[in-house]
């Protein structure tokens, strides 16, 4: 990395760990500010970038899309819930063994998957079904309870995993987010990245290389599903409640998708711009809807902003917004 | 509850079921099969033309079979002007950016769905939609008899034009050979919008055969989306023929499913024959080869 | 909506600049003369796709609001204006939650919302760290109120509350025809609404002598309930009872109609989509069906006054309107008990609460763990396109036609 890169990495750290000390300390200097929700939309921006990173992981880096990731965010959230609910455990012991479980359901399903040869479209859809399946079973064995859906018991303290004050929760996602970074960083950096960006430019060339692909595709979506489990189980932890469809919607996995695609599939910074972006379109399209009283019902309105976004970057900037900062470029992977 | 005449009604409501599944998957069938793309937009598409339906009742009063021509031409005009306008020139012809694309379509038109007509279902009430015609212990409702048998003459109309006219031997042509086709003079990307047109009209239909029976939300277009592919993928993307058999057999078994297994384990097996015929028979029953 | 959050937030800061000012100027700093306001956070899915109801829902809370500053604010504490913040959840967990945390640090006393469970679950979580009440308007998991939450009250019956409502009344409709009634079966949807129905309906529907046959669950969205219809005529029970949300009650509704299954009396608790608008939209189907539903007292004239202007501003009068502002009526009762915006004091407030809910057909007041053990629900039956109540029998507005007549 350059010293410019660097000078800027280092910047964007401090400021991201400064940045709920500013905003409290804005908001004690009476500016017009609302530090506490602040700090939870840049919680919601690190959690969202995490989340897409683990996307990104298999489906930008080695161009495994997939349109049912989500299957990996329930399978942690509900790892997480049951081993506190059920099984009594710390929670601090079970996120890993969540994000584990993540690693497991990523391995099977790319086991099976690419094992039978599917690529392209076909895997994409094989993991919509696959999440829809998980949404049914949810809905329906006992072990999930149901739709009645699990609730942790809101205990707040280190030891527990919950905190009070949303400045720790905060920290957590940024430390998520910024080791989903270093994972895409290293994928840059090593063999198995490399392996990887050469499936995905080209599979029968990777293969005539002597890469194992098969193997190469499990490996990356173990390591994704690990991402998103852990991503799923940080969840669970801050909201306290998992039902089948926060947990298996299709909702999340096309966000998953879309953060990862608009800000830059396979670039290091594509989701965090990405999470960044959304975030900033649903508060801009908020402030319009109050503007111009026609445009009120905003939801709809930042999602049909998202779906023109996507269309035009697949069309248009197949690198993302991240390849709007040009410099970026290189380091990001894709050849 | 395995009384064989409760089975026989089972089996007759699984096909008239299926009925609808091949209607909206004949239309997804026939994009893959010429185009080689997976149209992820079509659910929203279905809703898209349901609303159509719906709005042509509620403030003309044209009844939904009446619709017919109209609704059919009009999502032809829609998918030959979406497929010109976007899908075809944006998509550099990738597969999996196509895939993106109609997603960015179905994410886009949900919401303007949304936006226009809020989440509120809304039903059609027509005198026929209660009419009953009794088979043994099932009481088949009427629309739906008339949309099994227009499904199926759909299948035959549109097998036959494929396979007789023009028209059908210019998308044939394209679909196999693309620059071969280019260079005896035929205008590859207006057959493909109309074949596209074509798929999207299928779609048209659908709609004002489900539409006495059925609501319509923005959502309601993706209680078929799933079953859709799986009955393509099982009938063997690309085959008409396939397609039709794909989606009674998945009626049968999702009407079987429901009655033996409840019905919330019956919308796994969909999922699981999906996954399946994947894993073992990506080609499906009466696919080519992709 | 939230924008005009951000308005307030900058005027606020205008003012407080102002207050500055004029404070170096050795005035008095704004405030002194009249109480200020009392904030309150007012949560609901104005979006999305239950943007319906929970823009009546808001409806409801801004018209208390308004009538409540009409009549002179809160007089304990000198006149205080309520001043409603309202917010957009989005029907998201995560929205609805930093809403919560946006609308603390504008310092609201007390929050109403969520409508849908798993928001108002999270979001009267969140608002427990900051020990600020949470009135729950309109959702029906009794997780809401059994977590040991002392922040979360609710007005309305619970689910549980409502199903044995709803089974005394068609035990004692069912003995006064004579019995006509002896099975049923319970059609519901698969998530946690659906299911904790169904699974309490089966439990007690044997106590009026009624015998729950076959528990059939459902997705959502289902495509087709031919097959349900199918094994409801082979099983012949002499009721249907339905938990479902709008699009399969509707369908389901429909079906059975379509194929004329002959039934003594189709019942649901809580029924999603029994409505204003399915019963003028889909007369015959609706025709005899019957719902347990929050539902407002048709002989209180506050309700009836209210439900004129709720329709004069060309709105319907829907349970989301209602209890939307009767929730804000406990919460400005309280306030007025209180004496202060204090929220420990206010907790207590609401805690003693004997609060008079005159648009319901409710008893007084009175909050065990939160939840209000006075709140009734109402059974309503729809005859000829429109929604008549049957029960309890001091609020009834019509009499039941129990069984049905059967299809010709």
């Amino acid at each position: 990395m350059s010293r410019r890169g660097l000078v800027f990495v280092a910047g964007g750290l401090v400021l991201a760990i400064l940045y709920p000390w500013l905003v409290r300390a804005a908001g004690a200097a009476g500016l017009p500010v609302a530090p506490n929700y602040l700090i939870n939309v840049g919680m919601l921006v690190c959690f969202t970038a995490f989340i897409g990173q683990s996307w990104n992981i298999s489906g930008g880096f080695a161009g495994q899309m997939s349109f049912g990731h989500v299957v990996f965010f329930g399978t942690g959230a509900y790892g997480m819930a049951i081993l506190q609910v059920t099984y009594g455990w710390n929670p601090w012991l079970a996120w890993p063994v969540a994000a584990a479980l993540g690693a497991g359901v990523g391995w099977l399903i790319g086991a099976l998957a690419f094992r039978a040869g599917l690529k392209g479209s076909y895997f994409a859809l094989i993991t919509l079904a696959v999440a829809e399946v998980f949404r049914i079973l949810a809905n329906s064995v006992p072990f999930t309870r149901g739709g009645l859906g699990l609730l942790i018991k809101a205990d707040p303290g280190m030891a527990n995993l919950q905190f009070r004050d949303p400045i720790w929760v905060y920290y957590l996602a940024l430390l998520l987010c910024v080791a989903g970074l270093l994972i895409a960083w290293r994928l840059t950096r090593t063999r198995f990245g490399a392996r990887l960006v050469a499936i995905r430019e080209n599979e029968d060339a990777a293969r005539a290389l002597g890469i194992d692909v098969y193997a190469e595709k499990v490996k990356v979506l173990a390591l994704s599903g690990a991402m998103g489990a852990a991503g799923g189980a940080f969840y669970v932890q801050k909201y306290l409640y998992v039902d089948p469809w926060i947990a298996f919607g299709v909702d999340k996995s096309v966000e998953m998708l879309l953060v990862s695609m608009v800000g830059g599939a396979g670039t290091i910074v594509g989701p965090l711009i990405g999470a960044g972006a959304l975030t900033a379109i649903n508060e801009i399209t908020r402030m319009l809807a109050s503007v111009v009283p026609a445009l009120k019902n905003v939801q709809p309105l930042s999602l049909i902003v998202y779906g023109a976004m996507l269309i035009l970057i697949v069309a248009r900037l197949p690198d993302g917004l991240a390849s709007l900062f040009g410099r970026r470029r290189g380091e990001a992977g894709r050849a | 509850m395995l009384d064989p005449a409760i089975i026989f009604a089972g089996v007759l409501n699984g096909l008239l079921a299926g009925g609808i599944y091949v209607l909206v998957a004949v239309g997804l069938t026939l994009i893959y099969g010429v185009l080689h793309i997976i149209n992820f937009a079509h659910g929203s598409l279905l809703m898209l033309a349901m609303y159509a339906v719906f709005f042509l009742w509620r403030l003309l009063g044209i009844d939904p079979y009446v619709a017919l021509p109209i609704v059919i031409a009009g999502s032809f005009a829609f998918g030959y002007v979406l497929y010109r306008g976007l899908i075809g020139r944006l998509s550099h012809g990738r597969d999996e950016n196509i895939l993106l694309i109609t997603l960015g379509l179905a994410i886009v038109f949900d919401n303007v769905a949304l936006l226009l007509f809020t989440g509120d279902s809304q039903t059609i009430d027509v005198a026929y939609a209660g009419t009953i015609v009794q088979v043994g212990a099932a009481f088949l409702p009427l629309p739906k008899i008339i949309s099994f048998l227009a499904a199926i003459a759909l299948c035959g109309v549109l097998g036959v034009v494929m396979a007789r006219s023009q028209l059908g031997k210019a998308i044939r042509a394209v679909a196999r050979e693309r620059q071969g086709a280019r260079l005896v003079g035929i205008d590859v990307e207006h057959v493909f919008a109309i074949a596209y047109g074509i798929g999207i009209a299928c779609l048209g239909a659908a709609a004002c055969l489900l539409m006495p029976t059925f609501y319509v939300s923005p959502t309601s277009g993706h209680a078929f989306v799933l079953i859709a592919f799986t009955t393509v993928v099982l009938g063997g993307m690309g085959s008409f023929v396939g397609a039709a058999a794909g989606g009674l057999i998945i009626g049968i078994t999702e009407s079987l499913g429901g009655l033996l297994l409840g019905e919330q384990l019956g919308q796994i097996g969909i999922s699981l024959i999906f996954i399946l015929i994947l894993l073992l028979r990506p080609t499906g029953l009466f696919g080519v080869g992709r | 909506m939230s924008m005009s959050r951000k308005i307030r937030l900058s005027r606020r800061g205008v003012m407080a600049g102002t207050a500055a000012a004029v404070g170096a100027l050795g005035l008095p700093a704004i405030g002194g003369a009249q109480a200020a306001a009392v904030k309150v956070g007012i949560i609901h899915p104005v979006t999305g796709f239950v943007a319906y109801n929970g823009q009546q829902g808001r409806l409801g809370a801004t018209m208390a609001v308004e009538d409540v500053n009409k009549a002179g604010g809160i007089k304990a504490m000198g006149g205080a204006r309520l001043e409603a913040l309202l917010g957009d959840s989005q029907s998201k967990v995560e929205v609805g939650v930093s809403e919560v945390e946006k609308m603390n640090e504008a310092g609201v006393a007390a929050y109403i919302g969520c409508f849908q469970s798993p928001v108002g679950i999270a979001a009267s979580q969140a608002a427990a760290k900051y020990n600020t009440p949470f009135l729950i308007d309109v959702g029906a998991s009794d997780l809401l109120v059994t977590r040991g939450l002392k922040n979360v009250f609710r007005l309305k019956p619970g689910f549980g509350a409502c199903v044995d409502q709803g089974i005394a009344a068609l035990g004692a409709l069912n003995e006064a025809a004579g019995k006509p009634a002896k099975t049923a079966a319970i059609v519901h949807e698969s998530g946690e609404f659906g299911t904790g129905t169904a699974k309490l309906l089966a439990g007690k529907l044997p106590s009026v002598g009624i015998e729950a046959k076959e528990l059939i669950a459902h997705d959502n969205p289902t495509r087709n309930f031919d097959n349900v219809a199918l094994r409801i005529r082979s099983m012949a029970p002499d009721l249907v009872i339905m938990s479902n949300y709008q699009n399969e009650y509707v369908l389901l509704a429909r079906t059975l109609h379509q194929q004329k299954v002959n039934l003594a009396g189709l019942f649901s608790v809580l029924g999603g989509g029994f409505n204003y608008k399915f019963v003028k939209e889909l007369p015959d189907v609706a025709q005899y069906m019957m719902d347990t539903n929050h539902w407002f007292n048709p002989k209180s004239d506050k309700a009836q006054a209210l439900k004129k202007r709720v329709e004069a501003g060309g709105a319907l009068f829907t349970f989301e309107v209602y209890l939307a502002y009767s929730s804000v009526m406990l919460l400005a009762d309280a306030l007025e008990r209180a004496g202060s915006a204090d929220k420990a004091k206010l907790t207590a407030a609401l805690e003693s609460s004997t609060f008079n809910a005159e648009l319901m057909p409710y008893g007084p007041t009175k909050f065990v763990n939160g939840q209000n053990q006075g709140g009734r629900a109402a059974i309503m039956q729809a005859l000829k396109g429109d929604i008549e109540v049957i029960a309890p029998a001091d609020v009834a507005s019509a009499k039941a036609v129990f069984p049905k007549p059967k299809f010709g």
